[in-house]
């Protein structure tokens, strides 16, 4: 790992590991040499273990914004036997930062779609970070519908700070798309699975996120709000950005407490950017068995579940002495 | 020096701050708190609200037993959440940011929810998508025409995380639902409808109407100008931008809200 590139609270990981590659490429053979880089990196274990187990929600914002994480781009080279790219909205543009596309997994064939953050600064550029914009939710709603059209099963890769706040966002219908894209995929006739990559940044998300399981990868986030705009607004500074992550709840673990999210998928020891391989392998067991608990059942039993399982959404309370006018008879 | 809340005027005279003019506030109340000089539409509570727009005596309010709790236990900068909503409710006198329930408007019955921007901005936490989602699948038992009328400069409540962020998911899938049905949504945009409001129920009309001038859009004007580093654009985000562009059907007076609703009910009635 690339001191430069690593994280404040990975720096012990870095230096365990700098030492081993100092002893390895010195004199690898003798015996004192091997004794010593094998219990070095038993060592190394144990503090990447400590270090990822206990991380903070701002660590964690920080692990899924790592630049060596894996992207959408990363997954559909991995995870997909073959991937086939569909661009457009056929109304204004091509996105960059959504990527779509028919793929397969394994024996299934789905319709990929996924959030693109790019590496290259001019990658990056090109994709706005990962903030789509409305062309972007209006291409993945036409791929989506073309799957329903012949039953392929849809997967969604979230990863984005946000839908883009920009002018032309705002004039294209930046709050319509996101809406009807929720609006439609809450009746898609297909199976829908989501999975958190990433950044789950807030309605931009969600424009993706409504589906049959909605899973996250172990170290990313899904927040109402990012941590720096809640900071920004509710502390008057974005000093406060470690408060207002704690604060926010938005963990993969807290979120599957909140039953909002069905499951967590592990990451390699370390965080994914460590091992693209093994976090690709394991995305790839999760979308399989996924697939196939849905693809045997009937569209109707899908949908009745799908809207089900949002319709349980929200903590209230609700005096159960209290009652309601009767209902009218419809015609 | 005790901060004057935003939009709910105090006292004999106000400023318009459409014309700048001092205007005497009875006058601007007979005229629905509307300015007499420039027309500015001034906000307006969700009981006046349902005053305006349903007919004398008909609204029977659902779902009153519905009430916020804290499920993060968050605590801002400030207070405690679950104090915030003490405050909030003591000064409004609504249990949260939705009022729904039935009425009538010109004699048509119709399912009608209202969101409140005095009341945490307005903003769509799990007692407002509670509401709201509820109206709307007894507006399609019942078949009722639907219409909400949006005050909502907070969109999707921080305070309640990711189970606000999931209420734009419920509503806008029980509107899909009612949509299926048959049913008729009027969605009534006033000032302000922002965020994950607006990203979710408020744009879902099978009719949008605006009120004029409100500001209506996704991101906000200084997350946009802080983004984008330029200045924005005259009448940016307004119901007249988004006519000019195409995502409201009518920009109708406060004035003509009501016979507008009746009459759009009469096209689409079965």
């Amino acid at each position: 790992m690339d001191s430069k590139r690593s994280l404040s609270f990975e720096q012990p990981i870095h230096e365990l590991q700098q030492r081993i590659d100092l002893l390895q490429e010195n004199e690898p053979d003798s015996a004192d040499r091997t004794e010593e880089i094998r219990n070095l990196k038993r060592q190394l274990a144990t503090v990447t273990e400590q270090v990822f187990k206990n991380l903070s929600a701002w660590q964690t914002v920080e692990v899924a914004r790592h630049e060596k994480r894996p992207h959408t781009a990363d997954y559909l080279r991995l995870v997909c036997d073959e991937f086939v790219e569909l661009h457009g909205d056929r109304n204004f543009g091509d996105d960059q930062a959504i990527r779509s596309g028919f793929a397969k997994i394994e024996q299934y064939k789905v319709m990929m779609i996924g959030h693109q953050k790019g590496r290259t600064y001019k990658e990056r550029s090109a994709c706005y970070f990962g903030c789509a914009h409305p062309e972007g939710y209006r291409k993945a709603m036409a791929k989506m519908q073309l799957a329903a059209k012949y039953q392929i099963p849809v997967v969604t890769l979230i990863d984005t700070p946000g839908a883009y706040p920009g002018i032309g966002a705002e004039e294209r219908g930046q709050a319509w798309v996101i809406a009807e894209n929720m609006y439609e995929m809450s009746r898609l006739r297909t199976p829908i699975i989501c999975v958190v990559i990433g950044e789950g940044g807030s309605g931009g998300a969600l424009g993706l996120g409504v589906g049959d399981r909605i899973a996250m990868l172990e170290h990313s986030y899904y927040s109402v709000i990012s941590p720096e705009g809640c900071a920004g607004i509710l502390w008057k500074s974005h000093e406060f950005k470690e408060t207002a992550a704690e604060a926010l709840r938005f963990t993969s673990a807290n979120l599957k407490r909140l039953g909002v999210i069905d499951d967590i998928i592990e990451e390699p020891l370390g965080g994914a950017h460590q091992d693209h391989q093994q976090t690709s392998l394991s995305l790839k067991e999760y979308l399989v068995r996924v697939l196939r608990d849905l693809v045997p059942r009937s569209m109707d039993e899908i949908i009745a579940s799908r809207y089900e399982k949002f319709r349980r959404m929200g903590v209230f309370l609700e005096d159960p002495a209290s009652v309601n006018p009767p209902e009218q008879g419809s015609a | 020096m005790k901060r004057q809340k935003r939009g709910v005027p105090e006292g004999l005279w106000q400023r318009c701050p459409g014309c700048q003019n001092v205007i005497f506030r009875k006058e601007a109340e007979r005229r629905l708190n509307i300015c007499p000089e420039c027309e500015h539409h001034f906000y307006v509570s969700a009981q006046e609200r349902i005053r305006q727009v349903l007919d004398e005596g008909t609204f029977e309010e659902w779902d009153q037993a519905l009430v916020p709790t804290d499920p993060l236990e968050f605590k801002d900068r400030k207070k405690r959440y679950s104090e915030r909503l003490q405050a909030e409710q003591l000064r409004t006198g609504l249990s949260d940011a939705a009022v729904t329930g039935a009425g009538m408007i010109r004699a048509r019955r119709v399912a009608f929810g209202v969101t409140d921007s005095a009341f945490i901005m307005g903003s769509m936490g799990s007692v407002v998508g509670e509401r709201l989602t509820r109206l709307i699948e007894r507006a399609g038992r019942e078949q009722l025409p639907l219409i909400i009328i949006s005050g909502s400069g907070g969109g999707a409540r921080m305070h309640e995380g990711i189970l606000s962020l999931m209420q734009m998911a419920k509503v806008s899938a029980a509107l899909a639902q009612y949509d299926q049905l048959g049913g008729l949504f009027i969605s009534v945009l006033t000032n302000p409808t922002m965020g994950g409001v607006a990203a979710s129920f408020a744009s879902l009309g099978d009719l949008v109407l605006a009120e004029p001038k409100a500001l209506i859009g996704f991101a906000g004007p200084r997350t946009i100008k802080n983004t984008i580093h330029i200045e924005l654009p005259k009448g940016f985000q307004t119901s007249e931008f988004l006519l000019e562009h195409g995502f409201v059907d009518r920009i109708v007076t406060r004035q003509r809200l009501k016979s507008e609703i009746a009459q759009l009910i009469d096209y689409c009635g079965k």
